[in-house]
C-alpha cells in the first residue's frame, strides 16, 4: 500500500497544472468560474488546445494518436482538469465513439474518423434512448432495414446531449427482429447529421435550458459502411463502450472542486450575513459529504490501481457512477440550502460576460445553485438510471 | 377528536376544487407564469369574487372570519392546482399585518382593497443579510417632524415587482438584531426613492430587491405601536409559514399520485415499471412521507389555531419536515418519472421547483430543527 505518486507522475502533475492554469483562454476560463455557458465556438477552442497539447487523445492508445496515458496519468489529468475548473470534455467523440471505432472499426473507418474526433472537427452525439426505451434500452425500435448499399433508418432517439451542435450521430439501431434475445438484432451504425430525413427537435430540461433532443429519422439512407462491426453485435461494442469510461466516471475530482468552492464561501460573510461556518448544522452535514467523498475518492484510485496494474476493474468499480451521482447531487443540495432565499431568483441573463454587476441577484456560488442543482437530477437518471446500476450490481456483482 | 370539514369549510374545499379542476390546468398556469405580471388578472379577480381573498380577516373588516384551518383548506389546494396568483403575499402576509395592526381608517385604505383586488401587496420582511432571522433589520426609519424617512434595502421580496404598496419592517431604535425597535410602515412601491429589480423566481412566481433611499413616509402609514411590531411579524411568518406548509402537502400529495399513476402506465422489460418492487417501496415512502407530513400539518394548524402553548413548536416542527421530506418526495417524483420528469413540458419539475422554494421560504429543515434544539 502506498498513498504517493513517483517523481515522474508529480512531475507530470506539476506539467497539467501549468497547462490549465496558463493555457485557458481568460474569456472561457471566467465563464466558467461565473457558471456561464459556454458557446460551441469555446468549446471548440478548448478542445483544439488539448489537441495541440497532444493531449485530445488521453484515454486512446499512442497508434491512433492518443496519449497512451496509464490509468494514473489519467487520472492526474483528470484531477488537475477539475481543479482548474477547465471546461469538460465533450465525451461522445474522444471518450466514446471513437474506442468503438478504433476497437471494433475497420480500417477505412479508422481513417475516416478517427483524425477528426481527435482535433474536434465533427462534433459527436449519442442516439441510444428512445422514447419507449430507456432503463430498457435493449427494446429501442429505431429500424435500420438494408436496402442495396444503404440501410433505410426509421425512429426517433431522445435526450440526445448537445445534438444541435452535432455533425454525426452513433445511434444503436434495430437490424433485425427475427432473433433469440432482444440484444442481438441491435446495431452500431455511424449517421450524418446532414443526411435528409434528419430533424432536431429541442427538449427543454426543468431548469430551462436545451441541452437535450429529440432526433427524428424518416427514411434517412445511411450507406452501409458506415455500420461499425458486424450486424447484430452493436449491443456488445456499446455495453464495451459504457465500460471503457467506468473508471474515472465518479466525477470525484469535479464534486470536490465544488465543495472546496462551498468551503471557501461559507468563510466568508455575503452582503454582511454572518458566515455559514457559524451554522454548525450545516457545517456538520457539509462535512459528512466531505467523509463520504473521501470514501469514493479511494474506491476511485482502488479501481485505478488495478486497471494500472493491468487487471479488469474489481467489484467496486461498479459502484463509482451511482455513489458518485448522489454525492454530486449531495453538494447541490448544500449549495442550495446556502443560499438560503437568494435560492429563490432565477435570472438566466446574468449568466453573460457583459452583464452589468449593479443588476446581478445574488452573490458567488448563490446565482447558479437552484438551476444546477435542478439540472442535475438528470445524473442519477442519464447513463443507466441509478435504479438500473443497482440492478446490475445485484446480478452480476453480488450475483443474486 | 375530529378531523373532518364542517359544512362551511367543506364548501371552501370544493369551491377551491372545483375551480381548479374546471379552470386552472397546467397548460393555462404556465401561460400565466410567461405573461405580464407572471400570474392572472382574471384568475385573481376570481378569487376575490369567491371569497378566497377574504378569508382570514374578521367579518368587520369585510372578510369571513376563517382561521388557520380555513388558509390550511385553501392552500393545501392552491398547491395541488400549482397556483401562481400572489395569494401569500397579498392575503397572508399583508393581509395579515393590515388585519392585526391597522386602524379603522388604515383598513379601509389598503385591506379593503387588497381584499377586493383592486390593491396588490407584500411584506418585506427579508433583508439581503438577514437569512432567516426576522429580528435582523437593518433598515431604518428616522423622525423628521410628522413623518419617517425610510433607508435601507429589502430582500426577494414575493410580489415586490407587482405591488402597490409594501409593508416595511424598518429600525426605529434599537441594535441591528434586536427584537425591541422594530416598527412596520405602509410603503407606496412607486413612492420617490423605492427602486425595485423585479424578476422571477425558480418557481413560477415573482420577487424582487428593493432599495429605500430617503423614502418620505407620512405618520398615518405607521402601522400598531412605534418600536413594538416584532411580535406580531413573528406571528404573521409563523402564520404564512403554516401556509406555505399546506401549499407544499398539496404538492407532496399530488406528486405521489401522480408518480404512482405514471409507474403503472410506463411500460418496460415488458410490464408496468410500478411492478417492481424496489420502485412500489419507493413510491410507499412517498406516500407515507406525504400522510406523516399531513398529520403534522394537522397538528401544527389546530395548535395555532388554539393558540396553544405548543403552537411554535408545531411551526418549527412542521416547516422541518416540509424541508426534508418534501424535498424527498419532489426528488422521489422527478427520479421514478426518469427523462420524463426532468422535462419543462411536464408539470411534476414544476411541482418540485415549488417545493424547493418553499424548503427554502421561511427557515430550512435545518434552521428550524436549530429552533427546536434551541
Amino acid at each position: 500500500m502506498k498513498l504517493t505518486f513517483t517523481p515522474e507522475e508529480l512531475e507530470f502533475q506539476s506539467e497539467v497544472r501549468a497547462f490549465f492554469q496558463n493555457e485557458i483562454p481568460a474569456d472561457i476560463q471566467q465563464k466558467q468560474d461565473r457558471a456561464i455557458p459556454l458557446e460551441p465556438e469555446d468549446t471548440r477552442i478548448f478542445h483544439k488546445l488539448l489537441y495541440d497539447k497532444g493531449w485530445a487523445g488521453y484515454n486512446w492508445p499512442k497508434e491512433y494518436g492518443g496519449t497512451g496515458w496509464n490509468a494514473v496519468q489519467n487520472y492526474i489529468f483528470h484531477s488537475e482538469m477539475a481543479d482548474a475548473n477547465a471546461p469538460i470534455i465533450i465525451p461522445f467523440g474522444v471518450g466514446m465513439v471513437g474506442p468503438v471505432i478504433y476497437t471494433f472499426g475497420n480500417d477505412q473507418q479508422k481513417q475516416r474518423f478517427l483524425p477528426d474526433i481527435l482535433e474536434f472537427n465533427t462534433w459527436w452525439c449519442q442516439g441510444y434512448s428512445e422514447p419507449g426505451s430507456g432503463s430498457d434500452l435493449a427494446s429501442l425500435k429505431t429500424r435500420a432495414d438494408r436496402d442495396g448499399d444503404h440501410y433505410v433508418v426509421n425512429g426517433t432517439k431522445f435526450w440526445t446531449t448537445l445534438g444541435q451542435f452535432a455533425d454525426w450521430i452513433f445511434c444503436l439501431v434495430r437490424t433485425s427482429s427475427d432473433v433469440a434475445r432482444r440484444q442481438e438484432g441491435i446495431s452500431f451504425l455511424l449517421i450524418d447529421m446532414e443526411t435528409p430525413g434528419i430533424s432536431v427537435k429541442p427538449i427543454i430540461t426543468l431548469d430551462g435550458t436545451h441541452e437535450v433532443n429529440e432526433v427524428h429519422f424518416e427514411n434517412v439512407r445511411v450507406p452501409a459502411e458506415n455500420l461499425v462491426g458486424e450486424e447484430g453485435k452493436g449491443w456488445t461494442y456499446g455495453k464495451v463502450l459504457l465500460e471503457h469510461e467506468r473508471a474515472g466516471t465518479a466525477g470525484v475530482a469535479r464534486t470536490r472542486y465544488r465543495l472546496q468552492k462551498l468551503r471557501e464561501q461559507a468563510k466568508r460573510s455575503v452582503r454582511g450575513a454572518p458566515p455559514m461556518v457559524e451554522d454548525k448544522s450545516f457545517m456538520r452535514r457539509l462535512a459528512e459529504v466531505e467523509v463520504n467523498l473521501k470514501a469514493l475518492e479511494y474506491t476511485d484510485l482502488r479501481t485505478l490501481a488495478t486497471v494500472a496494474s493491468g487487471k479488469a476493474p474489481g467489484p467496486e468499480s461498479s459502484i463509482l457512477k451511482l455513489v458518485g451521482t448522489e454525492l454530486q447531487q449531495a453538494v447541490d443540495e448544500l449549495y442550495v440550502e446556502a443560499a438560503g432565499y437568494y435560492a429563490l431568483p432565477w435570472v438566466p441573463e446574468q449568466f453573460a460576460l457583459d452583464f452589468p454587476d449593479d443588476e446581478r441577484v445574488g452573490e458567488g456560488i448563490e446565482t447558479d445553485a437552484s438551476s444546477r442543482y435542478f439540472n442535475f437530477r438528470k445524473a442519477s437518471i442519464y447513463g443507466g438510471s441509478n435504479e438500473i446500476q443497482k440492478n446490475i450490481i445485484a446480478k452480476h456483482v453480488l450475483g443474486v | 377528536m375530529d378531523f373532518s370539514l364542517n359544512e362551511v369549510q367543506t364548501m371552501l374545499a370544493d369551491s377551491v376544487e372545483k375551480f381548479i379542476a374546471n379552470d386552472y390546468d397546467f397548460d393555462a398556469r404556465q401561460k400565466y407564469v410567461k405573461s405580464e405580471p407572471g400570474f392572472s388578472k382574471d384568475v385573481w379577480q376570481t378569487m376575490c369574487e369567491l371569497g378566497w381573498t377574504a378569508v382570514p380577516f374578521a367579518e368587520a373588516d369585510g372578510g369571513l372570519d376563517g382561521g388557520p384551518v380555513e388558509t390550511m383548506i385553501l392552500m393545501q389546494r392552491f398547491g395541488r392546482g400549482l397556483l401562481v396568483e400572489p395569494y401569500l403575499a397579498n392575503v397572508v402576509l399583508a393581509g395579515g399585518a393590515l388585519s392585526r395592526l391597522a386602524t379603522e381608517s388604515q383598513k379601509e385604505r389598503w385591506l379593503a382593497p387588497i381584499i377586493g383586488g383592486e390593491l396588490q401587496a407584500t411584506l418585506a420582511f427579508v433583508e439581503p443579510q438577514s437569512r432567516y432571522e426576522i429580528a435582523n433589520v437593518q433598515t431604518t426609519a428616522t423622525k423628521s417632524g410628522d413623518d419617517w424617512s425610510i433607508n435601507g434595502k429589502k430582500a426577494v421580496v414575493l410580489n415586490g415587482g407587482n405591488a402597490d404598496i409594501m409593508i416595511v419592517p424598518a429600525r426605529t431604535s434599537g441594535n441591528a438584531t434586536d427584537t425591541d425597535g422594530i416598527t412596520l410602515f405602509v410603503v407606496d412601491a412607486e413612492a420617490a426613492g423605492v427602486s425595485r429589480r423585479n424578476y422571477p423566481t425558480v418557481d413560477g412566481h415573482q420577487a424582487a430587491e428593493v432599495e429605500l433611499d430617503n423614502v418620505a413616509v407620512s405618520a398615518d402609514s405607521v402601522l400598531g405601536e412605534v418600536d413594538a411590531a416584532y411580535a406580531t411579524l413573528s406571528e404573521i411568518v409563523d402564520e404564512a409559514t403554516l401556509a406555505v406548509a399546506a401549499e407544499a402537502v398539496g404538492i407532496m400529495q399530488i406528486l405521489t399520485e401522480k408518480t404512482v399513476e405514471y409507474a403503472k402506465n410506463r411500460q418496460q422489460f415488458g410490464v408496468p415499471i410500478s411492478s417492481f418492487q424496489a420502485l412500489q417501496h419507493r413510491m410507499v415512502d412517498m406516500f407515507t412521507a406525504s400522510e406523516q407530513t399531513y398529520s403534522l400539518l394537522v397538528w401544527a394548524t389546530m395548535a395555532n389555531a388554539d393558540r396553544g402553548e405548543d403552537a411554535k413548536q408545531a411551526v418549527h416542527s412542521i416547516k422541518y419536515q416540509i424541508g426534508t421530506a418534501g424535498k424527498k418526495v419532489g426528488q422521489e417524483a422527478v427520479q421514478l418519472h426518469g427523462g420524463m420528469g426532468m422535462t419543462w413540458e411536464l408539470d411534476v419539475g414544476h411541482y418540485f421547483k415549488r417545493l424547493t422554494a418553499i424548503g427554502q421560504m421561511f427557515g430550512t429543515a435545518d434552521w428550524h430543527l436549530d429552533q427546536l434544539t434551541a
